[in-house]
Parts: C-alpha cells; sequence; structure tokens
C-alpha cells in the first residue's frame, strides 16, 4: 500500500492488530488466551448500544465531559501568531485525560466478572484513574509503579493508598514504567483467570492500542465539535505529547481523514537529543519488539532497551503505541521533541498567563506549540491537548528550582 | 536439531526422560559458563538450555530476572552468547543446546543473520518466549532453512485450537509450562499436569517437556514418570546466584544438584517397570 492511499483509507489495525508493520502480539503463550478472549469480548461491546450508552454516560456524569475547550488568549497574544485553543482534559475527574480510558476498561472488567484488576503507572495519573473506578466498581486494585517514579509522584501515590489500591513498588531494570509494566504482564500471567489488566496507554499487545484508542477518541470528537462550534471551522493543528501515546491517539484519530488538520506529536528530549538522556523513540529510537508489540524503541546495538530520561514520568517510556509508528511512516502525523528545560519554561508561562498549571507531559505539547504558533498565521488556530493538571508536579518543579516547601 | 532428536531417540529406548538444565549466558561472568555447561553435562544433563540475557525478561521470575541483569552487566550481547556456543562445542559435539530468549535480540541482528550464527557455532534450537507462531511464520521459515529447531511454549491456559496450531509448528521439543506464573514460581500439581500432557502428547508428534517450579529431586521425579524431559531452571541459576564468587564451589554444588535430579528423573519409572 503506498502512503498516500494509505492515508486516504485509513482503517487500522487490521483483525491481528497490525498498523502497517507494526502492533501485533508478542507475548508468553500463557497470555494468549486472556487476550483473545479480551479481543472478542471488547469486539462484541464495541458495537453494542448499551453498553456504548453505559460508556458515555460514565463520561457524561463521573468524568465530567465534555471537557472545555478553552480559547487561551493571553497566550495566544504572547505568541504572537496562530490562536491557540486548549482542550481540557486537566479538568477531567483526577486530572487527567486517564479516566477516559480506564472508565472504559473498568466496564469490560466487571463483563468479564474479574474481581480483581491491576495497572502500571509511572507519572501515577493511570494508576489513579485505575484506583478510582476500581473503588467506584468495588473491584480489588493493584497497581505497580516504579520506584523512581514513586519518589518523584509522591501525591499521586498517597491518592492511590486513598483509594484503597495496593501499590507495588518496582525494584528491578530502570524502575520506572517499563519496568511498571514488565511486573503488571507477570502479575496477570500469574493471576490470568481472576485479573484484568488495566493498559494505560495504547501500547502493549493488541487489543490494547486499538481498544485505548477508541476509549480516548472522544478527546478528538468533542474538539471536533467544539472547533466548529466556536470557530467554525476545523483547526490547522492540532498538538499533543506522545508518552505512550493515548491522548495523541485520542486527540488525532477523528481528524487522521481530514488532511488539511496537521498532527504534531511531542515526544520528551530530556536533555536533549543528542545527549542520549531523553525519552523520544519516535525521533530517534529503532524499531524492535517490546511488551507484545513492535514499534518504535530506544535500544542499544544489542537489541536491549535503554534507560530513558524525562524531567515528566509520564514521558518516561522508551516505546510508543505502534498506531504512532505508523502514522510517522506515512507521514500523517510528524513528531517533535521538547526539552525538559523547555517543558519547564512552558509549565510556569501557562500557569502564569493563563492561571492553568499544566501537567509536565501537557508542558511538553504546550511549549511545541507556542513555537509552532508563532511561525503560523493569525487566521489559523491550533488545538493543544491539555492531558493533565500539574498539582502532581509541584513538588517536582519546586525542587528543580530549589524551592523546599 | 540431529542432535536434540538423537538425545530423545537414544532416551526412549532405555524409557527414560531427558534432563533439560537452564543457565543464563555469562552469569555470573562470561568465563564461567562454558566450564559450568560442561559440568553439567557430565552430572547428568541431557540437553543445555542457554537463557539470553535481556533487559525485559518479562516472563521470567525475579531469579532469571536477576542473571539477566548481571550478565548484562557485564555487557554481554548475542555475540558473546554464540561465542560461548562454539567454546563448548570445541570440547562436545553430541550435547544438544537450545537458545532461550527474546525477540527483540533477534529483531535487530536480523532473523537471517541470526539464524545462520546460530547454527554456524553449533546451537541446536531456540525458544523465543515472546514469539507465537502466529507471528513467527517469516521466522520459523528460515530456522527451518538452517535446520534449527524452534521450541515452542504450551501452558495451562493453551485451547485446544492452539495446541493443535502449536503443535503442527513444533520441532525438537515442546515445552510445557506446568503453572500459571513466570519462571521460579513453585507449586507444581502433577496431577494436574499430567491430565494435560495426555492431550498435548496425543497432538504432537515432537516430545513434550515440562518446566517452569520443579526445584527439586522429588518434584523433579513427580513429572519425570509422564513428561517427554524435565526442565529446570530458577533452582540451578539460583546455585549461580549463591556462589558467583567462588568458580570451584559453584561447579561443586551445581554438580551435587544436577547429580541428584538425574538421578531422580533417571529412575522415576523405574518402580512402573518392575511392575508391568
Ligand atoms: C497528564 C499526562 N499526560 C500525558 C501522559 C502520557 O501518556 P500518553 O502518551 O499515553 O498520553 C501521562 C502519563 O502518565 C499523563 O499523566
Amino acid at each position: 500500500m503506498s502512503a498516500v492511499e494509505a492515508k486516504s483509507k485509513y482503517e487500522q489495525p487490521d483483525a491481528k492488530g497490525h498498523f502497517g508493520p507494526y502492533g501485533g502480539i508478542f507475548v508468553a503463550e500463557t497470555l494468549m488466551h486472556a487476550l483473545d478472549e479480551l479481543n472478542q469480548t471488547y469486539q462484541r461491546f464495541v458495537k453494542d448500544p448499551d453498553f456504548l450508552a453505559s460508556f458515555d454516560r460514565d463520561l457524561k456524569h463521573y468524568v465530567g465531559r465534555p471537557s472545555p475547550l478553552y480559547l487561551a488568549e493571553r497566550l495566544t497574544e504572547h505568541c504572537g501568531g496562530a490562536k491557540i485553543f486548549l482542550k481540557r482534559e486537566d479538568l477531567n475527574h483526577t486530572g487527567a485525560h486517564k479516566i477516559n480510558n480506564t472508565v472504559g476498561q473498568a466496564l469490560l472488567a466487571q463483563h468479564l466478572g474479574k474481581p480483581r484488576i491491576i495497572a502500571e503507572t509511572g507519572a501515577g495519573q493511570h494508576g489513579v484513574a485505575s484506583a478510582t473506578v476500581a473503588a467506584r466498581l468495588g473491584l480489588e486494585c493493584v497497581v505497580y509503579m516504579g520506584t523512581e517514579d514513586i519518589k518523584r509522584q509522591a501525591i499521586n501515590v498517597y491518592r492511590m493508598k486513598l483509594l484503597g489500591a495496593e501499590v507495588v513498588p518496582v525494584e528491578s531494570g530502570s524502575r520506572t514504567l517499563k519496568d511498571a509494566l514488565n511486573e503488571a504482564l507477570r502479575d496477570w500471567v500469574t493471576n490470568v483467570d481472576n485479573t484484568f489488566y488495566i493498559i494505560g496507554t495504547v501500547a502493549g499487545p493488541h487489543p490494547y492500542p486499538v481498544m485505548v484508542r477508541d476509549f480516548q477518541s472522544v478527546i478528538g470528537r468533542e474538539t471536533k465539535t467544539q472547533m466548529i462550534e466556536q470557530t467554525g471551522k476545523l483547526p490547522d493543528a492540532i498538538v499533543a505529547c506522545v508518552g505512550g501515546g493515548s491522548n495523541a491517539i485520542g486527540i488525532f484519530y477523528p481528524f487522521i481523514s481530514d488532511e488539511q488538520v496537521q498532527l504534531h506529536g511531542v515526544e520528551a528530549a530530556g536533555e536533549g537529543l543528542d545527549s542520549g538522556k531523553h525519552a523520544a523513540p519516535l525521533c530517534a529510537g529503532k524499531v524492535g519488539v517490546l511488551h507484545g508489540q513492535r514499534t518504535y524503541l530506544m535500544e542499544d546495538d544489542n537489541g536491549q532497551i535503554i534507560e530513558t530520561h524525562s524531567v515528566s514520568a509520564g514521558l518516561d517510556y522508551p516505546g510508543v503505541g505502534p498506531e504512532h509508528a505508523w502514522l510517522k511512516d506515512i507521514g500523517r502525523a510528524k513528531y517533535f521533541a521538547i526539552t525538559d528545560q523547555e517543558a519547564l519554561d512552558a509549565f510556569h508561562l501557562l500557569t502564569r498567563l493563563e492561571g492553568i498549571i499544566p501537567a509536565l507531559e501537557s508542558s511538553h505539547a504546550v511549549a511545541y506549540a507556542a513555537r509552532l504558533a508563532r511561525e503560523m498565521r493569525a487566521d489559523q488556530s491550533i488545538v493543544v491537548n491539555l492531558s493533565g493538571r500539574g498539582d502532581k508536579d509541584i513538588h517536582t518543579v519546586a525542587e528543580i528550582e530549589g524551592i523546599k516547601i | 536439531m540431529a542432535r536434540i532428536d538423537t538425545t530423545f531417540a537414544e532416551l526412549k529406548s532405555k524409557n527414560q526422560p531427558a534432563l533439560i538444565t537452564f543457565i543464563t549466558a555469562g552469569d555470573p561472568n562470561l568465563e564461567t559458563t562454558v566450564p559450568l555447561m560442561h559440568a553439567l553435562v557430565s552430572a547428568g544433563a541431557d540437553i543445555v538450555e542457554l537463557g539470553v540475557p535481556f533487559s525485559d525478561p518479562m516472563a521470567d521470575g525475579p531469579v532469571i530476572q536477576q542473571a539477566s541483569e548481571r550478565a548484562l552487566s557485564q555487557g554481554v550481547g548475542t555475540n558473546d552468547v554464540l561465542n560461548l556456543v562454539r567454546e563448548f562445542r570445541k570440547d562436545n559435539d553430541t550435547t544438544p543446546i537450545v537458545l532461550m530468549g527474546y525477540l527483540n535480540p533477534i529483531e535487530i541482528m536480523g532473523y537471517e543473520s541470526f539464524s545462520a550464527a546460530l547454527a554456524e557455532a553449533g546451537a541446536d534450537g531456540i525458544i523465543v518466549v515472546d514469539m507465537p507462531p502466529e507471528e513467527g511464520a517469516e521466522l520459523s521459515d528460515i530456522l527451518r532453512q538452517h535446520n534449527i529447531s524452534q521450541v515452542f511454549l504450551l501452558a495451562p491456559t493453551s485451547t485446544a485450537d492452539r495446541i493443535q496450531l502449536i503443535c503442527k509448528q513444533a520441532s525438537g521439543f515442546i515445552y510445557y509450562v506446568s503453572l500459571r506464573g513466570v519462571t521460579g514460581a513453585s507449586h507444581v500439581d502433577a496431577a494436574e499436569v499430567e491430565s494435560r500432557l495426555d492431550v498435548i502428547k496425543s497432538a504432537s508428534k515432537v516430545p513434550v517437556g515440562v518446566g517452569f517450579g520443579i526445584d527439586s529431586p522429588a518434584a523433579a521425579a513427580d513429572i519425570a514418570r509422564f513428561a517427554d524431559a524435565v526442565i529446570v531452571g530458577s533452582a540451578l541459576v539460583r546455585i549461580v546466584a549463591d556462589n558467583a564468587t567462588d568458580l570451584d564451589q559453584l561447579i561443586d554444588k551445581a554438580t551435587a544438584f544436577i547429580e541428584s535430579l538425574s538421578n531422580a528423573v533417571k529412575h522415576a519409572r523405574d518402580v512402573e517397570s518392575i511392575a508391568t
């Protein structure tokens, strides 16, 4: 299939979860049956009006959707170019886009009759969102989290505990998100009969990338309606940060066939792409297989996964959802990287200009959008997916700046 | 490939199951691995399984994870593992060697270069833990061209359809994972394993071994009554870990352990054959 054809007839993934050469199912035999069962259940429920109605109901009354689309006038004025709109996922219940997905997967867990859910978390947002839906449905919840992340996201660790979840510290490897994911997979292999694994992003074996995309696509659908209501047309560009890629796919996906809308994903450049200390597999990685999927990875010449770095725990992941790999290859989305320092600057900028404290993850998108806006005309517009709020990060920012709170 | 088939054929003629022992290549260092492999064979191992270290061993428990970490901290890569195989082959041309690892280190080398190197070094088979047959047609073809057996895992959760599918693709032997869990877990229920093995053996044209959670001569003997091979990993790797600083002691302890397992495995069917 040529890239042009691929874009105009965008129907991904195939029945086995392949986005072009990416995605698929690469797991140990013990999990094959569980993934098959999950896929069949999911395929049935996406077509089931009752299931979709209960999902919509939860998004409206529990999550608080639709989230506003807000024109950031002072930020726009400051940048002096395209109008910048913020899609306010930070205003969702629990403070990030992650809850859209956990609400959907929790409904599936309930239908499958699994009394126990597990999750991996980096920034803690997905862990909190999982613990939240578990509390609401009365399910047992275990969250795996690297000890490095436990240190930098202490508030979220406490939130999860308040919600009744058990937070299991992960000491292996780099002690961050990828290791938490390994540990959650090990738990799932062991307890597969009674446990539902809620993956927090559009990564992992099929059907997770497509399932999480579908649950998060509400972001893009709302954005489309809201842009037309507010401006009479579609935006010229959409900008979102990319860790595993769920908030980005969520806002990109409904726009993929609208080719005039540019899609920009922003990875974490950490201390700079040249420093080697970053988390930007799409910008500077190679294709490989990790966590059940073929995708771009940060790896060495022996195929060992290398340690990543980002000031934001939620972007500190050496892989990326397979659909982003495919969107990059066909040129439908473009990927860029923003350094820790640029993200920190944008964190302050948005806080001071708009009275909105963004998550450090989302600050990467804000930083890139501010740069992009300057290169665009005043009659053009950009939507930034403001994936989460920054309360969880104020300790990190204060510490970097030598402030004791 | 021929070595694996020959080994199982010889054991079958004696009504004995094979003892397969797993260690991680380069754990605790590269110098130890080949002497340890020879020691395992002298102590009664019929097939040596060599783990290829990987940074993210999702199907392994802490014991084998840490073995991987020890090897990786010495910079052990796939080429080093192949060198160990070559080195071993200088003094042993009969004991089969099966590598066990994850897909990514193979992907980065390329299927063709990897398979050719495997054959040239003298390895006989490979287990790629995270490569199910659905994704693996190309790799399987290339391995077959190089006469490398591809050993697949089956699990307690494998459905009847998957058992058929995997039995059709497998060569060398099939590795039945005795429990839901990662390597190193314990509490194998021999009776449950036996009934599952009946089903698999009737679908399979190659021998069926059982591994995961076998950590003592008694547990090995239980499985040896009905399985074509008994596979021991974490219990042996734990001995390597505990004696990492003293090569002689490591070899002595590993030898004693494998001798005790071998003894249990080789005689597990004695009573039965007398009775019949
Ligand atoms: C607020 C926020 N944004 C973005 C991310 C990155 O994840 P993804 O790329 O899946 O949206 C996270 C992950 O924890 C997050 O908490």
